[in-house]
């Protein structure tokens, strides 16, 4: 096999992955601190990048100035989703809160193509499209960018949690009522944790809305964020970043050799099997904590 | 007022383990069957073919669906990947020369096997994490079935039902399509209905409040979860074949994407989890809502003279299935079920509300 294409595979399948580890880090904050999964994170991410497209292309703002706008914004919706939805469900059994997730996963891939129209609209945040030549390797400048911008993140994630607010997210995703009992504000750190992860997928949603343009299809960045969050261990922010590499080398590496044999499309079922390998062989992935319980 | 309740005591075992001990409501599902058996005398072509059918057909994939959800509290996000194996297996069977009777079956078989298989995810992870497995599931029977070609013939194929006979009668006319499913429906009815009352049933119930507890007092929640996949995937299976044989006529990989089993999801939580009447109720109320809003918005643009997009109409579905699941979770998480259910209590005892 040509050792160069493996190579130009595995590096835009590693920056791919950091850029889909994003959406992940927004997951793992909102499991980390309290307990459930937003299986809403991908239309997050899609209602962030409809957002920032709205603000800059149809109200004719810079993009200097539309992307931060958009990132408080988009805390904001965080914020109020947890106010509004999530608190109510304290108490209720797991099923139901994920299912209120799905529903509004559903309910924000219908409102935002509905407002804005479901055709793709293009987000330009400035990132040449010109490729980049590394010898002969040739890299995708916009996904290096991306990768790299999402390195970042991620690293700050890291970083925050181990800050003041941070320690105090941790110990609520510990013990609901004993950090209650010790005066943290359990409700704001969860709803700080939503409005962070709002931010993250927001980012997200900008960096693959500047690739791809932005459409419903980013909703479906969800999968793979489940991908790297449950291989990386659903509370490990760590775990988030080699995941998302190995995610991301798994998915380059399996379009580029796979794709021939079966004829297309496995780009879609790596995150897929990925996941279920996962759950059947180590349910706690890479490195979360074993707490689950075995039936 | 409808009911009598007052005094009214039973003095005989059979009595007492009646399904409906109320005459009015046994009223109330005698005038049903009545009017969904002449159905195909009483309406018009289009009515019973475009909403009678699919609601007939989508209420016993939801009943189906419900038995694991509701029932044994199992969350199961790639129920629209095991209606699409029984659809698939059974056209294929179908193709093959296999009368329909067994064709039914062996599509039932083939989703009871896989989802089965899937279904062990089930014993290792639950929860949040058995709705992501099946949640992978959905997306991997999606890849399968769209990209092998020996099952649907290529990404863009469709696959065409040849004519079939049930017992003897050919289903080439709406009419004896529409009873085809209908006789499936009722068939899972009366089991779903039957099936809180057996040991089985006892079990499953075990096991969705606790299933340590289950464990403990000699239920083998291994073995009921299984079960239940099973039976699930089982009836989903059949479903399929009905869906394939009786309504669509031709099968396409696009008609079992994630969104239908959203849709069935939907059906079962707007309905009410765990309840055989909200199942129909559920079906229902997804199937009918986005059309009858749909008009209305159509209408109220017309009058007003709003110009609405099309994009706008398009979603409007999406929405409202989303805004239907996120308000019945938030407001009344037990579904229409629950509404009917406290209206009938209020009855129960109207006028005299003291009374229990």
């Amino acid at each position: 096999m040509d050792m160069s294409l493996i190579l130009e595979l595995s590096v835009n399948g590693v920056f791919v992955g950091l850029m889909y580890a994003l959406v992940a880090a927004g997951l793992v904050l909102i499991y980390k601190t309290s307990g459930i999964a937003n299986l809403a994170q991908g239309a997050l991410a899609m209602m962030g990048a409809y957002v920032i497209w709205a603000i800059s292309a149809q109200m004719g703002a810079p993009m200097w100035l539309a992307i931060p706008l958009g990132l408080v914004v988009m805390f904001g919706a965080g914020i109020l989703t947890e106010r509004l939805a999530l608190r109510r469900m304290i108490g209720q059994p797991v099923i139901m809160v994920i299912m209120l997730t799905i529903g509004m996963e559903i309910m924000l891939r219908g409102v935002l193509p509905g407002i804005f129209g479901a055709a793709v609209k293009k987000l330009d945040v400035g990132i040449p499209n010109d490729p980049l030549f590394l010898g002969d390797i040739l890299i995708n400048r916009a996904t290096m960018v991306g990768g790299l911008i999402s390195l970042g993140l991620v690293a700050l994630a890291i970083v925050f949690f181990n800050s003041r607010l941070g320690i105090l997210m941790r110990a609520v995703s510990d013990d609901q009522t004993a950090s209650w009992s010790v005066g943290i504000r359990v409700e704001r750190a969860i709803a700080i944790a939503w409005g962070l992860s709002a931010v993250m997928a927001t980012t997200a949603g900008v960096l693959w809305g500047a690739t791809q343009g932005v459409d419903w299809s980013l909703s479906l960045l969800l999968i793979k964020a489940l991908a790297i969050a449950i291989l990386g261990g659903l509370d490990s922010i760590p775990g988030v970043l080699i995941a998302g590499v190995l995610v991301g080398l798994a998915e380059s590496l399996a379009t580029g050799f796979l794709d021939p044999i079966v004829g297309g499309g496995t780009r879609d079922v790596v995150a897929s099997t990925i996941i279920l390998v996962t759950l059947l062989l180590r349910p706690h992935g890479l490195f979360g904590r074993e707490h689950i319980e075995r039936v | 007022m409808f009911y009598r309740r007052a005094g009214l005591l039973h003095t005989r075992y059979q009595d007492e383990r009646q399904l409906w001990p109320f005459a009015f409501d046994r009223g109330l599902v005698g005038c049903v069957c009545l009017v969904l058996v002449v159905a195909p005398f009483l309406f018009e072509r289009l009515y019973l073919v475009t909403y009678l059918l699919p609601w007939i057909i989508w209420s016993t994939a939801a009943l189906g669906l419900n038995l694991l959800m509701g029932g044994a509290g199992q969350v199961h996000l790639g129920y629209g990947a095991v209606i699409g194996i029984g659809a698939y297996a059974s056209v294929h069977m179908l193709r093959a020369g296999i009368p329909l009777e067994i064709a039914m079956l062996g599509g039932g078989l083939a989703s009871a096997i896989v989802g089965c298989l899937f279904g062990a995810a089930a014993l290792r992870v639950k929860g949040l994490y058995l709705a992501m497995a099946t949640l992978a599931m959905q997306y991997m029977v999606d890849f399968i079935i769209s990209h092998f070609e020996i099952i649907s013939g290529g990404t863009q194929a469709t696959l065409q039902v040849p004519p079939v006979r049930f017992l003897g009668v050919p289903l080439s006319s709406d009419a004896a399509a529409y009873y085809f499913a209908l006789g499936v429906c009722v068939v899972v009815t009366l089991f779903l209905l039957n099936v809180k009352r057996t040991s089985f049933g006892r079990a499953l119930a075990a096991v969705r409040e606790k299933d340590y507890a289950a464990a403990v007092i000699g239920v083998d929640s291994f073995r009921f979860k299984l079960l239940a996949f099973w039976v699930s995937s089982f009836i989903g299976g059949v479903v399929g074949c009905v869906l394939a044989v009786s309504y669509y006529r031709a099968i396409s990989p696009d008609q079992f994407h994630i969104d239908l089993s959203i849709q069935l999801v939907a059906m079962v939580i707007v309905g009410g989890l765990g309840s055989v009447l909200g199942s129909f109720f559920g079906a229902a109320l997804i199937l009918f809502a986005p059309i009858v809003l749909n008009h209305l918005v159509g209408l109220i643009a017309d009058l007003a003279g709003l110009p609405i997009s099309a994009d706008l109409r398009a979603h409007l579905p999406l929405m409202l299935y989303g805004a239907m699941i996120m308000g019945f979770l938030l407001w009344e998480p037990l579904g229409l079920a629950k509404i009917y259910n406290n209206t009938r209590n209020y009855f129960l005892v109207w006028p005299f509300r003291h009374a229990r």
